[in-house]
């Protein structure tokens, strides 16, 4: 039976309903990838969102309108008419006598004699002690900029004593100034000093140790079982809970060795931290920690150094330490230290391990080595978010953007580290 | 010419450090799990003494080994230790009303009572109290771990339902739909987001996420102190984690599947979903049991923001301390060492030291056992 070209062409209905149902199914198809798409792609916004309301949260509350009432008005302190910003010394020292205890006057002179001490100090005492202004309310930066009506209500109905100011939390007197436990002369230089310190210890101690266990496992260990048994390990150390450091820390450094870390053994005995709870335990717990970390990133940047490099060092008749030494470490400075820095900016952050290990609750003076009692910038936030007065949550808030700065510079550090020498090789 | 090998002494002392390098990391672990253990074996055998409210009603002189007991109180058995002021006895018969008992047990002077002196009775915490009750309260005796177990499942479970479909959705968007300018600029974002102290996102849970779901559900629903906001935002801390692990097994899927799949007429979508995921499930499910055990291990949100207390609840909008917000409570304070609470800190350690380890290695088995191995 012959077919006619206009038979062959003509398609059945059967047929044309299937193929019509088959392109539905394909748009169908489509349709569904492209929902995905969509999908995917604003899950990706969700990070995106999250950075920034956690940036925005953390200004919110680090200005504001505060309300501040002081204990004395100023204007009732003026001596014959002269207010206190233009007095002379004697006449605040004066101002300050007649207002606070004669014992606390005496202690001001034990800290230093009142003729040692400029007008600018004695000022600021009278300010601290004398006036003393304290906030009664504060309002976070939206409410500031927006609903300032209803702030200044607020202020005439409820209290009608305070002084509405603009504060910004984070200043530089605020960088400078130890802790206290007045909202608005207390500072985090006690803190910053502090997670410097440990973080110095964390890194003599941390550093030669990753890098040595680095070499060792990458330019000289033999795949047997020992090797891989540490190789393991350094992987799993890197996933323990960082609380398990600030108990491993607790038991070993502030208990067991005890003596060391409060400096007994060597003679130093200040009754204050006899206990060990000090700089040099929270050092090395930080050490402890941050060290998979250093290994493994050494590990991956002596691996990226070309097998040619060694090799030439050896043709030439360098010695496996020599060709590590001068050719190989080198080569891998850049990863290493990257990695190093990485490690310590996780460092910095930490705040369980020494919370555990025992940082103190509240220190206003420096530390002054490692044998002194320590608190950190972490710790310190964390102190201030857990305080049930709102006021210091604007200071710790304050707090978080020092911290987050200080992250911020050593991040631009790595990155700067890794363009500027990554080229070379 | 002399080629025999040179014996360097400084090569051997500096190959000697290497060595120990390396090994010290087995001496952290071995110290973890020795530390962990010998103090949580305290926890186990320290004794406590417990009150019976019961008391003698008689005077005890310092000979007689049997006295009569007040009724009321809790029961005492034959073996029982008990405490009359500093001397302990070993209960070794009971009639009736009537204590036999063996003076001045555990090495302790007997001595004369008078009427009405109150017995405490020793007890241990036991393995069985341990894992089977739920309540926690050191105050009482009460040290079941459930209370605090139960809390960290559930910050946990939250952390995980908000972080895994969103990190994994990022990774598939990444590796497959986003062009090379678009994943140079979030990938950085997402490193930052990593990066963020916990304690920061501590604070971000209490002022901002606390008072949105109090917005959102209303204030009598939702708790100041809730598992609910630790758990959402412990998600948002793990999604980089989770995106970054799977972005990378999937980049790491070759491009002929793909392309095989394409010329089989599979859209884009499919392809990603029924080849490409499949193919890198191994790294997947790695990165889905890391952020599990880094959800498990994480302590400053659950401190700052699920609560101080340990409460067996399965409200997430109630506070509940965690085993770690346990951890850091009790120890932030000054801690005596010769405490049941010292010792309690390693038992609830070294349970969350296995909880994680044995997650950390579940992942490298199965990114062992499951890797595709592609030419």
């Amino acid at each position: 039976m012959s077919v006619t070209p206009d038979e062959a062409l003509s398609v059945s209905p059967a047929d044309a309903h299937e193929i019509s149902a088959e392109a539905a199914k394909l748009s169908r198809r489509h349709f569904v990838g492209k929902v995905w798409q969509v999908i995917f792609a604003s899950s990706t916004l969700v990070g995106i969102v999250a950075l920034t309301t956690l940036l925005l949260n953390i200004v919110n509350s680090a200005f504001g309108y505060v309300a501040v009432e002081n204990t004395v008005q100023p204007e009732h302190l003026a001596i014959n008419g002269v207010p206190i910003e233009r007095m002379p010394k004697e006449d605040l020292v004066a101002v300050l006598e007649s207002h606070v205890s004669a014992g606390l006057m005496r202690r001001f002179e034990n800290e230093i004699p009142w003729e040692e001490r400029t007008r600018e100090d004695v000022y600021n005492l009278v300010l601290e002690r004398v006036v003393d202004p304290k906030p009664v309310a504060q309002w976070s930066l939206y409410e500031s900029l927006f609903t300032v009506d209803a702030i200044r209500q607020e202020m005439v109905e409820r209290y009608p004593e305070a002084d509405l100011i603009f504060k910004s939390w984070v200043t530089p007197s605020f960088i400078t100034s130890p802790q206290s436990s007045n909202a608005f002369n207390a500072g985090v230089r006690t803190a910053i000093l502090g997670s410097l310190w440990t973080i110095s210890i964390a890194i003599i101690f941390s550093f030669p140790i990753g890098v040595g266990a680095a070499i060792y496992l990458q330019e000289y260990a033999k795949d047997n079982l020992i090797n891989r048994i540490i190789t393991l390990n350094i992987n799993n150390l890197a996933g323990v809970p960082s609380i398990i450091y600030g108990i491993l820390g607790l038991a070993l450094f502030v208990r067991l060795l005890g003596q060391v870390t409060s400096g007994a053994i060597f003679g130093y005995t200040d009754p204050m931290t006899a206990n060990g709870r000090t700089i040099l335990s929270a050092g090395l717990t930080l050490g402890l920690l941050i060290l998979p970390l250093i290994i493994i990133n050494a590990q991956e940047a002596i691996k990226a150094v070309p097998n040619s490099l060694r090799q030439a060092s050896y043709g030439i008749g360098a010695t496996r330490w020599q060709t590590i030494w001068h050719h190989v470490l080198p080569s891998a400075l850049p990863g290493i230290l990257t990695g190093t820095i990485l490690a310590i900016s996780r460092a910095i952050g930490e705040t369980a391990p020494l919370v555990v290990v025992g940082a103190s609750t509240f220190i206003t003076f420096d530390p002054d080595g490692p044998f002194s009692k320590f608190t950190t910038l972490p710790v310190q936030i964390y102190q201030w978010t857990a305080r049930p007065q709102d006021v210091f949550r604007n200071l710790a808030a304050g707090g978080i953007i020092v911290l987050l700065l200080m992250l911020l510079s050593m991040n631009a550090i790595a990155v700067l580290l890794r363009n500027r020498y990554s080229r070379r090789i | 010419m002399n080629l025999k090998k040179r014996r360097r002494v400084g090569e051997s002392i500096i190959h000697g450090f290497l060595i120990l390098s390396s090994v010290i990391s087995i001496f952290i672990t071995v110290g973890i799990i020795f530390e962990l253990g010998t103090e949580s074996m305290l926890f186990f055998t320290r004794k406590q003494w417990e009150r019976t409210n019961k008391e003698v009603v008689q005077n005890v002189e310092l000979a007689s080994t049997s006295f009569f007991v007040s009724e009321s109180g809790a029961t005492l058995r034959a073996g029982d230790l008990i405490r009359l002021r500093d001397e302990e006895m070993r209960v070794v018969e009971i009639q009736g009303g009537l204590l036999v008992v063996e003076r001045g047990a555990e090495g302790t002077e007997p001595i004369f009572h008078s009427e009405g002196t109150a017995i405490e009775k020793a007890t241990q915490v036991t393995l069985l109290e341990f894992f089977g009750k739920t309540e926690w309260n050191p105050q009482i005796g009460r040290f079941g771990i459930w209370a605090l177990v139960n809390s960290t499942l559930m910050t946990s479970l939250i952390a995980l339902v908000v972080a895994l479909p969103i990190g994994l959705c990022v990774a598939i968007f990444l590796s497959e739909y986003a062009s090379q300018r678009f994943r140079s600029i979030l990938k950085p974002i997402l490193e930052v987001l990593a990066g963020v102290p916990t304690v920061v996102y501590g604070y971000f849970a209490l002022t901002f996420m606390t008072p949105l779901l109090q917005a959102i559900l209303g204030k009598n629903v939702v708790g100041i102190y809730n598992t609910a906001s630790a758990g959402i935002v412990i998600g948002i801390l793990i999604i980089p984690l989770v995106s970054s692990m799977s972005e990378d097994a999937l980049s790491a899927v070759p491009n002929a599947l793909r392309e095989a799949a394409y010329g089989l007429g599979a859209t884009k979508f499919e392809t990603a979903l029924q080849v490409v995921v499949p193919a890198a499930f191994s790294g997947i499910a790695a990165a889905f049991i890391v952020a599990t055990s880094r959800a498990i291990g994480e302590t400053m949100i659950v401190a700052i923001a699920a609560g101080a207390g340990p409460n067996f609840t399965f409200n997430p909008f109630e506070a509940a301390e965690t085993m770690t917000g346990h951890i850091v409570r009790i120890s932030g304070g000054d801690l005596s060492y010769n405490s049941l609470d010292y010792n309690s800190i390693f038992a609830i350690g070294l349970l969350l030291f296995f909880m994680t380890l044995i997650l950390n290695i579940i992942s490298q088995k199965i990114v062992k056992k499951f890797r595709e191995v592609y030419q």
